[in-house]
């Protein structure tokens, strides 16, 4: 077969490229040369002077840091972390009562693909959502004040948690996925050998209330044991759709990296959303660990399976809907399907075969385009001119190809093997162009040495012109997945969280109102801490007395915070201006343990510090 | 010498002129905006506050500058702490309570004289509006005094005894501090103006009429 004879060139092609690559990569650590005049030009293109801000927000994931990090666009400097599936000190997350509850005894999570709230397609500035590839959790950052209000999961069923969080035009859904197919209910042991036939994929969507955001677990619907990878949801022509793309459609086991790659094709996965609430309304379904899961042969109509080039990582539907574009990462091309055709071959059957009763649909009827982008094509983006902007990470560069012609019309080389791309608002369905974002898996020394745990790169580009122009490195912390980028004056956050809207009664705004009250082993202690006290600033307890406190930072200025560190007992937690936060803990050892604020706070900080007298029962 | 004294008697009965009376009318409308509008503005700058804190001082309220992102009364109580300075609470100060009533009473004398007419109940509204107005401003600037000068000798950082300025700048440890009147202010400085012009209005007509009659 010719295609077949094609691919394995490209497969030494490839593999000529990784070798001739790191040994160049090797040989010369200089960095790359670039021209004095377009350095001036880079310089005043991202030079954010003192005391000005940014025009784009970056919230881009920190992988298995378990943060979201947030940086500026042009000036790329990092401004500061939403930790999120893992406890951060700094902020004493994960250390209240509360946060800690969030966490469960999760002490890590693998922070994937952060997505932005969407109303008619484009960014309302009002949640994040990101998945935990690692133990299946979903959460939701509120942008009022960048902080985790809900932790949903681990999800029942849902195993490998990489192909979400995109987001549904008005937030109706929040897209999820298993990568690694287990057999289910959760719990269930099967030989390995079994794998083909008794482990489940699962792709599903996670309701978000409109007014809330308070993410419940929707419908599942059961799939055959692919690895399911990314997705993104439809809009305008393919409003109504889900897509995913996965690899390993061999249902292989043992080492996937050849017994994944054997079959030219593997698939994206489409998903009529509104047909599965259809089959969920109509009982269709059968109950797994308490969650509504379809099963695509009771329910017809509701999933597809499009063939794509082999090993596929993104799939993106550019902003009219129109087309969805599939990039299978062993090739050098980038496949767009035509919403249109996909739709008129459903309904005329242009079915090719089917995979465990789930209709595949004839490639060659819902194909419009096979475009040339290079070498390793990963994942697409879009700007405001029509161009579409697709990542290749064995070629280390991104290629900027136009819609509709196909034609390549720019490409950059990156520093080094970029993986996802972000163009700003590049996911809407209306993109705002100028600037782009690659997050690289690697940067080779491409910053002062530090030895040799690297950090990854992400480099700005700028997009406005015929050409791509590099216009700063940035060095990232693990590891940028993916990145949402939004004009900054669409985010209203609060500094202060007015003293008004504090509802909770053990919140105490005044010090006479504070003091330690004990029944029994239970003692509960009202803390206000101003600069620069703690009221009361000595705790008396009896060992094995179950200490509760409700600190309540009354500052009512912006950046004043407190910290409340309790030596030896293992406890920090930072209060906001005008927040009341909970710490729950067990005396149990003897002794005299002093608290001090943590987070530097005024003249007298030093000074802010108090006593937990811990008695002998 | 009773000549003069006579003289003075006829002067304080004279009739007020129509244009005067008018004049009173304006004044007492002109006051209105004490109870709406702040009598003294302060203001801090330092590196930290470079948008500046504030402070409004009305007839009836103290009032700080409140954005969402601060509440500079609170502000300037959490800093003023650090030398031992006082709060800074609305509850104490009379002044909040029998401000505005001396200056609705006098609104209500000023209409009187206007009413009757006479020198002698315009130049008493006068009279007792200037001895409010300085002493007032002797209040304010003692007021400000006694902030300055009793500082609790356990504060944590020991300053000089001070007193913020009541008109002008002032550098003040890393504060520069603004104090000037207000809108308030400035109507009850033309409220005078315009009594006093209303007395001169009216009295060169007694004197007038004083000189016909020497002649």
């Amino acid at each position: 077969m010719k295609g077949n004879h094609k691919l394995k060139w490209f497969g030494l092609g490839i593999l000529c490229t990784l070798i001739i690559g790191g040994v160049l990569v090797s040989c010369s650590k200089k960095p790359r040369v670039t021209e004095r005049g377009d350095v001036a030009e880079a310089a005043v293109a991202t030079y954010v002077a003192p005391g000005d801000t940014d025009e784009y927000y970056l919230f881009y994931s920190g992988g298995h840091s378990g943060n979201v990090y947030v940086a500026g666009v042009p000036s790329m400097r990092h401004i500061s972390t939403i930790p999120v599936f893992a406890p951060y000190p700094a902020t004493g997350y994960g250390f209240d009562k509360d946060t800690k509850a969030m966490l469960g005894n999760y002490t890590w999570g693998d922070v994937h693909h952060p997505a932005l709230s969407e109303t008619k397609g484009d960014y309302d500035g009002r949640w994040l959502f990101v998945n935990d590839n690692a133990n299946n959790r979903l959460a939701r950052i509120d942008l009022r004040d960048f902080k985790v209000k809900q932790i949903l999961g681990p999800i029942p069923n849902i195993s490998g948690y990489h192909g979400g969080s995109f987001v549904t035009p008005n937030t109706e859904y929040v897209l999820a996925a298993s990568r690694f197919s287990v057999p289910l209910p959760k719990g269930t042991y099967e030989p390995i050998e079994n794998y083909a036939t008794k482990y489940k994929g699962i792709v599903a969507g996670v309701p978000i209330n409109p007014q809330t955001g308070e993410m419940t677990v929707g419908w599942q619907i059961l799939m055959p044991p692919f690895d399911f990878d990314l997705g993104d949801a439809g809009k305008g022509v393919s409003e109504g759709w889900a897509f995913w793309t996965c690899y390993n459609s061999e249902r292989a086991t043992g080492k996937l990296e050849v017994t994944s790659t054997q079959k030219d094709r593997d698939y994206v996965v489409a998903v009529n959303w509104r047909a599965a609430e259809q089959a969920v309304k109509e009982n269709k379904t059968k109950q797994i660990s308490g969650v509504n899961v379809i099963d695509p042969k009771a329910a017809p109509g509701v999933v597809y399976l499009i063939p794509a080039a082999k090993s596929p990582h993104g799939v993106d539907v550019s902003p009219d809907g129109k087309y969805i574009i599939a990039s299978g990462k062993l090739q050098s091309i980038t496949t767009v399907f035509n919403m249109e055709k996909i739709l008129s071959a459903i309904q005329n059957k242009a079915f090719s075969g089917d995979e465990d009763g789930i209709p595949v649909l004839n490639y060659d009827q819902v194909k419009e385009a096979e475009v040339n982008v290079g070498l390793g094509p990963l994942h697409t983006q879009f700007d405001d001119q029509g161009y579409a902007y697709t990542s290749l990470f064995v070629e280390s560069a991104v290629a900027k190809w136009k819609l509709g012609s196909w034609e390549i019309a720019d490409k950059i080389p990156i520093s080094y093997n970029i993986g996802h791309l972000s163009t700003a608002e590049g996911d809407t369905v209306h993109p705002a162009g100028k600037y782009l974002v690659a997050l690289n898996k690697l940067s080779h020394g491409r910053h002062m040495n530090v030895g040799p745990s690297q950090p990854e790169s992400s480099q700005l580009i700028g997009i406005s012109g015929e050409k791509m122009k590099l216009l700063y490195d940035a060095f990232t912390e693990p590891e940028p997945h993916y990145a949402q980028m939004i004009k900054a004056d669409k985010i209203k956050p609060v500094e202060v969280y007015p003293k008004e809207e504090m509802k909770n009664p053990n919140a105490v705004w005044d010090v006479k109102d504070t003091g330690v009250v004990k029944s029994g082993s239970d003692v509960l202690v009202k803390m206000i801490a101003v600069r620069s006290s703690f009221e009361p600033n000595k705790i008396e307890v009896t060992q094995g007395d179950h200490v509760t406190i409700y600190l309540t930072n009354i500052e009512q200025t912006t950046d004043e915070l407190h910290g409340f560190g309790l030596g030896e007992y293992n406890l920090n937690v930072v209060v906001d201006p005008g927040e009341m936060k909970v710490i729950d803990f067990v005396a149990d050892r003897t002794g005299v343990f002093p608290y001090y604020c943590t987070n530097f706070c005024s003249a007298l900080h030093q000074e802010m510090q108090g006593y937990l007298l811990v008695k002998p029962k | 010498m009773s000549s003069f004294l006579e003289k003075e008697t006829t002067f304080f009965e004279q009739p007020l002129m129509l244009k005067s009376r008018v004049l009173i009318l304006v004044a007492v409308l002109v006051l209105v905006p004490t109870f709406f509008f702040p009598l003294w503005n302060m203001s801090f700058y330092s590196n930290q506050y470079t948008d500046g804190l504030v402070m409004h001082i009305y007839s009836y309220q103290l009032e700080g500058g409140k954005t969402a992102n601060r509440d500079d009364l609170r502000e300037i109580n959490s800093l003023n702490h650090y030398i031992g300075m006082r709060p800074l609470l609305e509850s104490d100060f009379s002044e909040f309570t029998w401000v505005p009533l001396v200056i609705g009473l006098l609104m209500i004398l000023a209409l009187r004289a206007m009413v009757i007419g006479k020198m002698s109940n315009l130049v008493d509204v006068f009279v007792l509006f200037t001895y409010f107005g300085l002493f007032s401003l002797w209040s304010f600037y003692h007021r400000l005094y006694m902030y300055g000068h009793n500082l609790d000798p356990t504060a944590s950082i020991k300053v000089q005894p001070f007193t913020p300025p009541v008109f002008g700048s002032k550098q003040i440890a890393n504060f520069m501090v603004n104090s000037f009147p207000g809108f308030a202010s400035y109507a009850l400085i033309s409220f005078a103006v315009l009594l006093l012009l209303s007395i001169l209005l009216s009295a060169k007509r007694v004197r007038g009429k004083a000189d016909v009659r020497a002649t």
